[in-house]
C-alpha cells in the first residue's frame, strides 16, 4: 500500500469564464494531519468538492487516487462509502432531532425499516465518548453549543468508518476553549490512525496541529511545506498564500482628501440569536470626504456586521457607540433614518439583499428614493424614467431596456443597478460591500471607475473586500479586521499584502501602524 | 416581428387571461345559445358576482405582500350579522351603520395585521383563525338565525340602478358614461404610448394598438348598450369600477403600491431600501378588512337578510379570481385589472354553467379544474421563460 492515503493529481476545473482549479496537485499521507491553507477563493473548497464529489467524475480533469486506486465518485455517498467524510462550515444537522438520530441521520441503524432505537443510542454513546462529549444522545442538537454540534459532526463521520476527515473552517464560529478541544480531537484521532485534511483560516492553529501544509492560490498548488515535527513560521505560510504581484487592474486616481465626514467611536454589537456573544468589538474607524477606506478581512472577521449594524442596525443587538456625521452625532435606528442621514449600503448578496429580481430596471434603481420622483405620494413616472435613463447611461448598464426585469441580467449589470439604486439616494456615505463578488473584469473595472468617481464627487467611500488585491488596490487607507476588533491601521503607501495578512489572521500584534 | 413575439411573450400573463376570458365567453355564448348575453342575465351576472369581484380587489393586494386572507367569508357574515342586529334590531339609520361596519371591518384588519406584521405569525394561520373566529361570532350575533329584511334604502346597494336622466325606455346616461369612458382610455392609450416611445421602450406597433383599443371601445360599448337597454347601470358595477380605478392607480402611481410591490417583490431587499414592510404588511390587511365589510354590505343587502352561513367559501373564491388572473403565490407579482379578469372568469363559469343545467357538484368541480389549468399555464410558462 502507498504511503499516500489520497493522491489528488493535474485537477482542473473551469466554470464558465473562470479557472477555478488549475492543474492543481494534492498528496495526502496515511495517518496524517494535513492543513490547506490560501486566500478567500484560492479554490479550496472547490477542491474538496471535486474529491467528494459534489462536482461528479468528468466535470473536471485530471485524477484522483485513494488509497492508491483511481476513483471516480459521481456524488457524496459514493465517497463516503470509501471513507472519506466532508464536514462544512456551515453544520448539516438538523436541529429538532436529537444527537443520536443526527449521528445516523441517513445511515439508520434499522432492521427492514423500522428504527433499532436501542442499538441507534448504545453506539451514539460510544460514538460520543470517542469525541469527548458528555451529554446524553437523546438531547436535541438544538439545545447544545455550536463547539459541541463539531464534534456531533465528527461523531457522525466515525460512524461511517471514516478514513479521511475533511474539515472546513471548524474553529470558525468556536471560541478559543473550544477550537483548543477540537484541535486535541484531531491528534486524538490521528493516534487511532484517521487522516484529516483542516482547511483554515488561522494560521496559529495550523502551524501547531499539522504535519504537512499545501499552499493554494488563484487556484494552483503553490507548494506543501512538510513541518517534520517543527512549527512553520506564520510569515512563511503567508507569504506563500500572498506572493503575486499587483497588476494594474484598478484605474488611477490622484485622491483629494478632506475633512472628517464620518466617524464610527466605541462600537459594540453583540449577535442577534446568541445574545452573549460579541460580534463587534470596540470598533473606531473614521472616513474623510474624498478618501476610500478598504476593510480587509477573513470571512466572519465581523465586516458585513459592522457595516449593517452601521446602516439603521440591520444587524445585531445590544448596539452601543455613537455615530458622528460632519462633527455631529447622529441617530441611525432605522433604515430610512439612515439613508436621511446620508448612508448608502450596498449589500454583499445582490440577489438576496439587494434587488426585486421579478420587477424592472428602473424600479429598483428608485425603491430607495422614491420620494426623489413623487409628489404628495404620488409617483412621476416621466421623471422616474428620466433619472433611471441618466443613471443607466452614466454607469453603462448594458440592457436593450428600463423595462428589463433585474433577474434577466448578468452579474455585472445587477451590481451597477444596486449601485445605481444607492447612488439615486444622494449619500455622503457610501459603504459597499464586497462590490466586485462573482462579476467579470471588465465589469469590475467599470465598477472601480465609478468608486472613484464618486469619492472625487465628495463621498467618503468604505469597501468591504475579500479580495486583499482589490483592497489595496482601490483604498487610500486600510483598516483590518479580525474577530470583531479592528486589529490594523494602514496607510495605502505602506500597506502590502503580507502586513494586511498578518493582521487578518490576528497575528500582528493589535499595533496601528503609522495612520494619522 | 421579433419584437412582437417578445413584447408579447413578456405579457402573457395579462394576455393569458384575457384570451381566457375571451374564450370562456365565446363557449358560454354557444352553449346557451346567446343566453348569456341578453340584457337581463348580463345585468343578473354584474349582480352576482359583485362582492367577488370587490373582494378579489382586496385580496389581490394582500397576495401581492406575500400573504394570504381565508377569513374575509366569515368576515363578509359578521359584518352582515352587524348591520342586520343595528338596523333591524336596534334600528339604527342605513347611513351610520354602514359607516360603524366599515370601522369593524377596519378593526378586524387591524387585528389580524398586528398578529401578521408585528408579531409574525404567518398569515395562512391569522387568518385561519380568523375565519372560525368572525364565524362563531357571527353565529352568535345572530343566535343561529336569519334576520330579515332590511329597510328598503340598503337594498339598494346591491339591486339598485343609476338613476336615469330624460325619461326613454332606454337609459341615456349609461351610454353617455360608456362613450366618456372609451374616450378616456383611448387618450390614457395614446399618451402612454407616446411617453413610451419618447424614452425608447420597446412598442407594439400602432396597428396592434388600434385593433386593441377598438376591441375594447368595441365591447364596452356594447356591453354598455345592452345594460342600458334593460335597467342601465347596477350601483354594484360603479362601486367595482370605482374600486378598480382607485386601486389601479393607488397600485401603479403612488408609493404606497411600490412598496406593496417591493415588500412582496422581496421583503429582505425592500427592509435595507428602507421601507418599512412591516406597516405595509399591516395597512394592506386594514384594507382588506373595508374591503371585506363592503363585500359584506352588498352580500347582505343582496340577499335582504343577515344570516349566519353567509358568505361561506367565498374567501376562496376571491382568492381563485386572483391567482386565475396572474398573481403568484410567493407575492410581487399581480394586477387589480387581473384579479378582475380573473373573477369575471369565476363568475361567467358560474352563470354559463347554472344557464345550461349543469349541476352544483360539476361546477365545483370544473372550477377547481380551471383554477389549476389557470396557475399550471402560469408556472409553465414562468420555468420556460427562466430556461
Amino acid at each position: 500500500m502507498s504511503t499516500y492515503i489520497l493522491e489528488m493529481r493535474n485537477i482542473t476545473k473551469t466554470f464558465p469564464g473562470v479557472k477555478a482549479l488549475d492543474d492543481v496537485n494534492l498528496k495526502v499521507r496515511n495517518g496524517e494531519i494535513h492543513a490547506l491553507v490560501g486566500e478567500n477563493g484560492a479554490g479550496k473548497s472547490t477542491l474538496m468538492k471535486v474529491l467528494s464529489g459534489v462536482y461528479p467524475s468528468g466535470t473536471y480533469d485530471g485524477a484522483i487516487l485513494f488509497e492508491g486506486k483511481e476513483c471516480h465518485f459521481k456524488d457524496i455517498k459514493q465517497s463516503e462509502n470509501e471513507g472519506i467524510v466532508i464536514i462544512h462550515q456551515e453544520l448539516a444537522l438538523s436541529p429538532f432531532l436529537s444527537i443520536a438520530e443526527n449521528i445516523f441521520l441517513g445511515n439508520e441503524r434499522q432492521s427492514k425499516r423500522v428504527i433499532k432505537w436501542q442499538e441507534t443510542f448504545m453506539e451514539a454513546k460510544k460514538l460520543l465518548e470517542q469525541v469527548g462529549l458528555k451529554d446524553s444522545p437523546d438531547t436535541p442538537v438544538m439545545d447544545i453549543g455550536v463547539g459541541k454540534q463539531q464534534l456531533v459532526e465528527i461523531a457522525k463521520a466515525l460512524s461511517k468508518n471514516v478514513k479521511l476527515l475533511i474539515l472546513d473552517e471548524p474553529t470558525a464560529a468556536l471560541n478559543e476553549t473550544d477550537s483548543a478541544n477540537l484541535l486535541k480531537l484531531l491528534l486524538e484521532l490521528k493516534k487511532q490512525g484517521i487522516t484529516s485534511i483542516l482547511i483554515s483560516h488561522k494560521l496559529n492553529e495550523v502551524s501547531s496541529v499539522s504535519d504537512s501544509i499545501t499552499i493554494l492560490r488563484d487556484g494552483q498548488t503553490i507548494e506543501t511545506i512538510e513541518t517534520k515535527g517543527e512549527q512553520v513560521s506564520e510569515d512563511r505560510i503567508i507569504k506563500g498564500m500572498v506572493g503575486r504581484e499587483l497588476t494594474s487592474r484598478y484605474p488611477d486616481r490622484v485622491p483629494k482628501i478632506g475633512e472628517k465626514v464620518f466617524e464610527v467611536k466605541n462600537w459594540n454589537v453583540y449577535h442577534p440569536i446568541q445574545r452573549d456573544r460579541k460580534v463587534i468589538d470596540n470598533v473606531n474607524i473614521h472616513i474623510r470626504r474624498g478618501e476610500i477606506v478598504g476593510i480587509a478581512g477573513l470571512m466572519g472577521a465581523g465586516r458585513t456586521e459592522l457595516a449593517m449594524s452601521i446602516f439603521g442596525k440591520t444587524y445585531g443587538k445590544k448596539i452601543t457607540g455613537e455615530l458622528v456625521k460632519n462633527g455631529k452625532e447622529i441617530q441611525a435606528n432605522t433604515v430610512s433614518d439612515a439613508i436621511a442621514h446620508g448612508i448608502a449600503y450596498v449589500s454583499e448578496d445582490r440577489k438576496t439583499y439587494g434587488l426585486n429580481l421579478i420587477e424592472d430596471i428602473k424600479r429598483n434603481i428608485t425603491m430607495s428614493n422614491l420620494k426623489r420622483i413623487s409628489k404628495n405620494s404620488i409617483i412621476n413616472e416621466n421623471k422616474e424614467i428620466q433619472e433611471a435613463q441618466f443613471l443607466r447611461e452614466k454607469l453603462n448598464i448594458k440592457t436593450p431596456s428600463l423595462a428589463q426585469l433585474a433577474g434577466n441580467l448578468s452579474g455585472g449589470n445587477q451590481q451597477k443597478i444596486v449601485l445605481s439604486k444607492w447612488i439615486f439616494t444622494e449619500p455622503n456615505i457610501l459603504i459597499l460591500d464586497e462590490p466586485t463578488r462573482g462579476i467579470d473584469v471588465g465589469a469590475k473595472f467599470e465598477i472601480y471607475t465609478q468608486i472613484n468617481e464618486l469619492a472625487a464627487e465628495g463621498l467618503g467611500v468604505l469597501v468591504i473586500s475579500s479580495e486583499l488585491p482589490e483592497v489595496l488596490g482601490l483604498s487610500d487607507r486600510i483598516y483590518v479586521m479580525n474577530e470583531g476588533r479592528i486589529t490594523g491601521e494602514l496607510d495605502r503607501a505602506k500597506a502590502d499584502q503580507e502586513k494586511v495578512m498578518r493582521y487578518m489572521t490576528g497575528s500582528g500584534g493589535a499595533s496601528r501602524e503609522n495612520a494619522n | 416581428m421579433k419584437t412582437l413575439i417578445n413584447l408579447f411573450r413578456n405579457n402573457i400573463r395579462e394576455y393569458g387571461m384575457i384570451i381566457a376570458l375571451v374564450f370562456i365567453t365565446g363557449l358560454f355564448w354557444i352553449l346557451t345559445d346567446g343566453i348569456t348575453f341578453n340584457s337581463l342575465n348580463l345585468t343578473n351576472l354584474i349582480l352576482q358576482n359583485g362582492f367577488i369581484l370587490v373582494l378579489a380587489v382586496g385580496m389581490v393586494l394582500v397576495i401581492i405582500t406575500g400573504n394570504i386572507d381565508l377569513s374575509v367569508g366569515s368576515v363578509v357574515a359578521f359584518v352582515g350579522a352587524i348591520v342586520g342586529v343595528l338596523m333591524i334590531n336596534n334600528n339604527v339609520p342605513v347611513w351610520l351603520a354602514i359607516i360603524l361596519s366599515i370601522l369593524v371591518g377596519a378593526l378586524i384588519g387591524v387585528w389580524q395585521g398586528f398578529w401578521i406584521a408585528y408579531v409574525g405569525i404567518p398569515s395562512f394561520i391569522v387568518t385561519l383563525g380568523g375565519m372560525l373566529i368572525f364565524r362563531g361570532l357571527t353565529l352568535y350575533l345572530l343566535d343561529g338565525k336569519s334576520l330579515a329584511p332590511f329597510p328598503d334604502s340598503f337594498g339598494k346597494l346591491s339591486s339598485g340602478f343609476l338613476p336615469d336622466i330624460g325619461s326613454g325606455e332606454f337609459h341615456i346616461l349609461t351610454i353617455i358614461l360608456s362613450v366618456i369612458l372609451s374616450l378616456v382610455l383611448v387618450y390614457m392609450e395614446f399618451s402612454k404610448r407616446k411617453t413610451q416611445i419618447h424614452y425608447h421602450f420597446e412598442v407594439f406597433p400602432l396597428w396592434i394598438t388600434v385593433t386593441k383599443l377598438a376591441i375594447l371601445v368595441g365591447v364596452i360599448n356594447w356591453f354598455a348598450y345592452k345594460l342600458a337597454s334593460y335597467k342601465g347601470l347596477p350601483i354594484v358595477l360603479i362601486i367595482v369600477f370605482a374600486l378598480i380605478v382607485i386601486y389601479t392607480f393607488i397600485m401603479n402611481n403612488t408609493v404606497m403600491g411600490r412598496h406593496i410591490y417591493a415588500t412582496g417583490g422581496n421583503q429582505k431587499a425592500a427592509d435595507l431600501s428602507g421601507i418599512k414592510t412591516k406597516r405595509v404588511t399591516f395597512w394592506v390587511f386594514v384594507n382588506n378588512g373595508v374591503i371585506a365589510a363592503l363585500a359584506g354590505l352588498m352580500f347582505a343587502a343582496r340577499l335582504n337578510s343577515a344570516t349566519p352561513a353567509a358568505g361561506n367559501m367565498l374567501e376562496l373564491d376571491a382568492i381563485a379570481a386572483v391567482f386565475i388572473g396572474g398573481a403568484s403565490m410567493s407575492g410581487g407579482v399581480g394586477t387589480v385589472i387581473g384579479a378582475i379578469v380573473g373573477g369575471l372568469v369565476m363568475g361567467v363559469m358560474n352563470n354559463g354553467m347554472s344557464l345550461i343545467g349543469i349541476g352544483i357538484d360539476w361546477q365545483q368541480a370544473i372550477k377547481g379544474m380551471v383554477l389549476l389549468l389557470a396557475v399550471g399555464f402560469d408556472v409553465y410558462n414562468k420555468n420556460r421563460s427562466g430556461k
